[in-house]
């Protein structure tokens, strides 16, 4: 049994980790891209400033001398989500708006992203300096260690605070998300600019406003999603810029434009991540006498090192075999 | 137009100037050779986006497989892998690779001899499955056998110049992989899809220990002249040693990028320049025409791979080092595209200048933005704030920033670069013929700024 409990702590609890992380950030790519039509490839590091912000809130906050058994990131929060979707406006403002008044390409938008993706990253380097940061200084990164009820298991399930937090929080940001989509006003003029953006303008919606609060929405997600990352990991100044190709692989995998494929592709992607560097030898190890001796002891169908090539191997499959994604998305 | 290029060319040279004699002839010199090898691999950019508008974010992979070719190339002979066990079990490998590409095509193979739908696919996935074993089980304990006996396979001791050559065709070869996979998606999706496979490239080269050593990195990559040390031998002093030996490498780089020059502006003004002009600005309608769009647009980019890939090896064998860890997109794919974007897509002049000025821009932000912190840190440490900590790391990253501006601003106000690319009524065009100028860019608006004065 404690073979299972391997596997479970290795794939299961990981992957949901690893997908919710990437769930939150392909939300907002996807978004983003269904709205304004281009890959808005700044978004890894937008989520890293958010994470920053946090950090800086935080320290505000430990600077006035408040104390909390949870992490101050986490109280920090919700002020660090307004500040990054404000950011996230100028920067629309500042970069992508007059671009978009000159009726610029898809593509012009994209490289334009680059530029910001640099800008943020070279301000938050020339902030911060290349060290790692800790949203845990003050208080210990708990640990749950459960008791698995059945007969011959010794190991325990583990997971960390953090990541508790991360799965209830990409569930409650996805099912706030539905709602909005779906019930209110706002939401369902962003589906129909989705949709249709020209249908939408000429039927009276503010596509102004749509772009608006899409920005708004997709700073939050993305301070969000870096937080969460920057909680369970380290803070660092590359934090999401390297998993910022997954995030739009698990966007195109699940329908590009389409906020439920984003969360379906970011956990497929992170469990295929998860599974694939799986070592299947521990797990068939009660049947070691049985099995053949030529088998090799790594039983991974991927080695370690080529972690991140299996989201990559997805996407190029999703777009040769079906580029519409799960949820047929915008089509290539 | 024509005196516009000029001007900016004259400036561009007497900023040279002046940075030898700020910072010295060794300094200058290692950063013309260097800008000079961007500025190739900026052109072979330019055919692929500026000629076929097609959109690449994979130049680091191809710039490693360079840079790889260079170095397997030109190393000396590792004589304990080839006494070893080595070669044949590197050749079971290879052959259980052929064997599996056989498995594959023989699979896709079935739907022709009428095996319905769903059988040829499932056929496809078990063949895909089969020989990804098969390749597995024999490359690697290939692979952990020339680890622990020879450490990598050496090179074949070749003349590096062939290095440059080799890593052109590899890329090449690459470059058709990729295409082939990606070219029919929309742009973007090239670019992730780019992105994506030139990733995969960068975590193979970068872990494949015993092809190219991995992290370990291979120097000293022999150079194709003769190297200061070869000067200090004769008898000639430090810097003028180096300025030598960088001035032979640099006459060598310039005679490359010469001759890709002239091909290039060849190839744009005939006839095949026209048609790729023409897929680019209208696909559908070229097809219309007849052209094999797919084709063609696989073969500009082929031709803008092995540009890039002489590239990195020229840039590999000048540093003498072959790092793996050491490509990352930002010093290498985005700054190429803003060498490009600045210097006006389309046109091989401005390419070229953009390679060599935003490069020299590049380097020289080093130097300034570190005086430019230290002051700033002398300013707070002596009004009582304290010195700025770590400067040297935190000056660097302000470059990052600086590109960023350049790249947004370059967008918003000369969106087709500072050079940009000319049309106006081609001798061939036939009179009464009114041209209709699309760049690949020119939907940005009508080009701004810098550019308006000159129409």
């Amino acid at each position: 049994m404690n073979e299972f409990v391997f596997f479970f702590n290795n794939v299961i609890v990981s992957g949901l980790v690893l997908g919710s992380v990437y769930a939150l950030g392909a939300v907002g790519v996807t978004l983003v891209y269904g709205i304004l039509r281009f890959a808005h490839f700044a978004h890894g590091d937008m989520m890293t400033m958010g994470a920053f912000f946090t950090l800086l809130i935080a320290w505000g906050l430990a600077a006035l001398g408040l104390t909390a058994p949870i992490p101050l990131g986490i109280i920090a929060l919700p002020v660090a989500i307004v500040v990054t979707a404000v950011v996230a406006l100028g920067i629309d403002r500042a970069f992508y708006a007059p671009l978009r008044r000159h009726g610029a390409k898809p593509v012009t938008l994209l490289i334009a992203s680059i530029g910001v993706t640099m800008m943020i990253q070279g301000l938050i380097r020339l902030a911060f300096g290349t060290g790692t940061y800790t949203f845990f200084a003050d208080v210990p990164k708990r640990l749950y260690r459960l008791d698995v009820p059945i007969e011959g298991a010794t190991r325990t399930i583990n997971f960390t605070q953090p990541q508790v937090i991360m799965v209830a929080a990409t569930i409650a940001a996805v099912l706030a998300l539905h709602f909005f989509l779906t019930r209110s006003r706002l939401g369902k003029a962003m589906r129909a600019v989705s949709d249709n953006a020209d249908l939408a303008r000429v039927s009276g919606i503010d596509t102004r406003l749509v772009v608006r609060v899409t920005w708004i929405i997709a700073g939050g997600l993305a301070c969000l999603a870096g937080t969460m990352l920057a909680l369970d990991v380290t803070l660092k100044p590359d934090l999401a810029f390297n998993i910022v190709l997954p995030i739009f692989a698990a966007a195109i995998v699940g329908g590009i434009g389409q906020p439920y494929g984003a969360i379906a592709g970011g956990y497929l992607i992170g469990f295929a991540e998860t599974l694939a560097v799986f070592n299947w030898n521990a797990v068939l190890r009660p049947f070691r006498d049985v099995l053949p001796d030529w088998l090799p002891t790594n039983l991974a169908l991927v080695p370690t090192e080529y972690k991140l090539t299996v989201a990559f191997v997805i996407l190029v499959i999703t777009l040769l075999v079906r580029p519409s994604g799960i949820f047929k998305g915008q089509q290539s | 137009m024509i005196r516009r290029a000029l001007i900016l060319y004259l400036a561009l040279f007497l900023v040279f100037v002046v940075v030898g004699f700020v910072m010295g002839s060794a300094y200058t010199t290692r950063m013309l050779v260097e800008a000079a090898a961007y500025a190739l691999i900026a052109l072979g950019l330019n055919i692929q986006w500026g000629y076929g508008g097609l959109f690449n974010f994979g130049i680091l992979g191809f710039l490693m497989i360079g840079g790889f070719a260079a170095t397997v190339v030109a190393m000396p002979v590792n004589a304990s892998f080839w006494q070893s066990d080595g070669p044949w079990l590197l050749g079971r490998a290879i052959g259980a690779a052929v064997i599996g590409a056989l498995l594959i095509l023989g699979a896709g193979r079935l739907r022709r001899l009428g095996a319905p739908r769903w059988l040829a696919g499932l056929a496809q996935v078990v063949a895909w499955i089969a020989a990804y074993i098969l390749v597995r089980t024999q490359i690697d304990p290939a692979a952990a056998y020339i680890e622990s006996n020879a450490g990598w396979v050496g090179g074949l001791g070749l003349p590096v110049v062939l290095g440059w050559g080799l890593g052109g065709l590899l890329a090449a070869g690459a470059g058709a992989i990729v295409g082939k996979i990606s070219l029919g998606l929309r742009t973007d999706y090239l670019a992730i899809a780019t992105i994506g496979i030139a990733e995969i490239i960068r975590a193979v080269i970068k872990n494949a220990d015993w092809l190219t050593r991995g992290t370990l990195t291979v120097s000293p990559v022999p150079w194709p002249v003769p190297t200061p040390q070869d000067y200090q031998a004769l008898g000639a002093g430090g810097t003028a040693s180096f300025v030598l030996a960088r001035l032979g490498f640099f006459v060598l780089v310039v005679l490359v990028v010469t001759l890709a020059l002239v091909l290039l502006q060849r190839a744009y003004r005939g006839p095949w320049g026209r048609m790729m002009r023409a897929i680019r600005d209208n696909h559908i309608a070229a097809e219309a025409m007849g052209k094999d769009v797919k084709a063609r647009q696989l073969q500009v980019f082929v031709f803008g791979t092995v540009l890039i890939g002489i590239g990195g090896a020229i840039l590999t064998s000048f540093a003498q080092i072959f790092d793996p860890a050491g490509y990352q997109s930002i010093n290498h794919t985005f700054l190429v595209w803003v060498m490009l974007i600045v210097g006006g897509a389309g046109n091989n002049f401005g390419a070229l200048f953009g390679g060599l000025f935003i490069y020299t821009i590049w380097v020289l932000s080093e130097p300034v933005s570190q005086s430019l912190f230290s002051a700033v840190s002398d300013l707070t440490a002596r009004i009582g704030w304290g010195a700025i900590p770590d400067i040297a790391s935190r000056a660097l990253q302000m470059r990052v920033f600086v590109l960023g501006l350049v790249i947004v601003l370059a967008l918003r106000f000369a969106p087709r670069g500072v050079i940009p690319e000319v049309v106006g009524r081609s001798r061939e065009a036939r009179p009464g013929n009114p041209e209709v100028r699309t760049g690949p860019k020119g939907d940005a608006g009508e080009a701004r700024g810098m550019d308006r004065a000159e129409r």
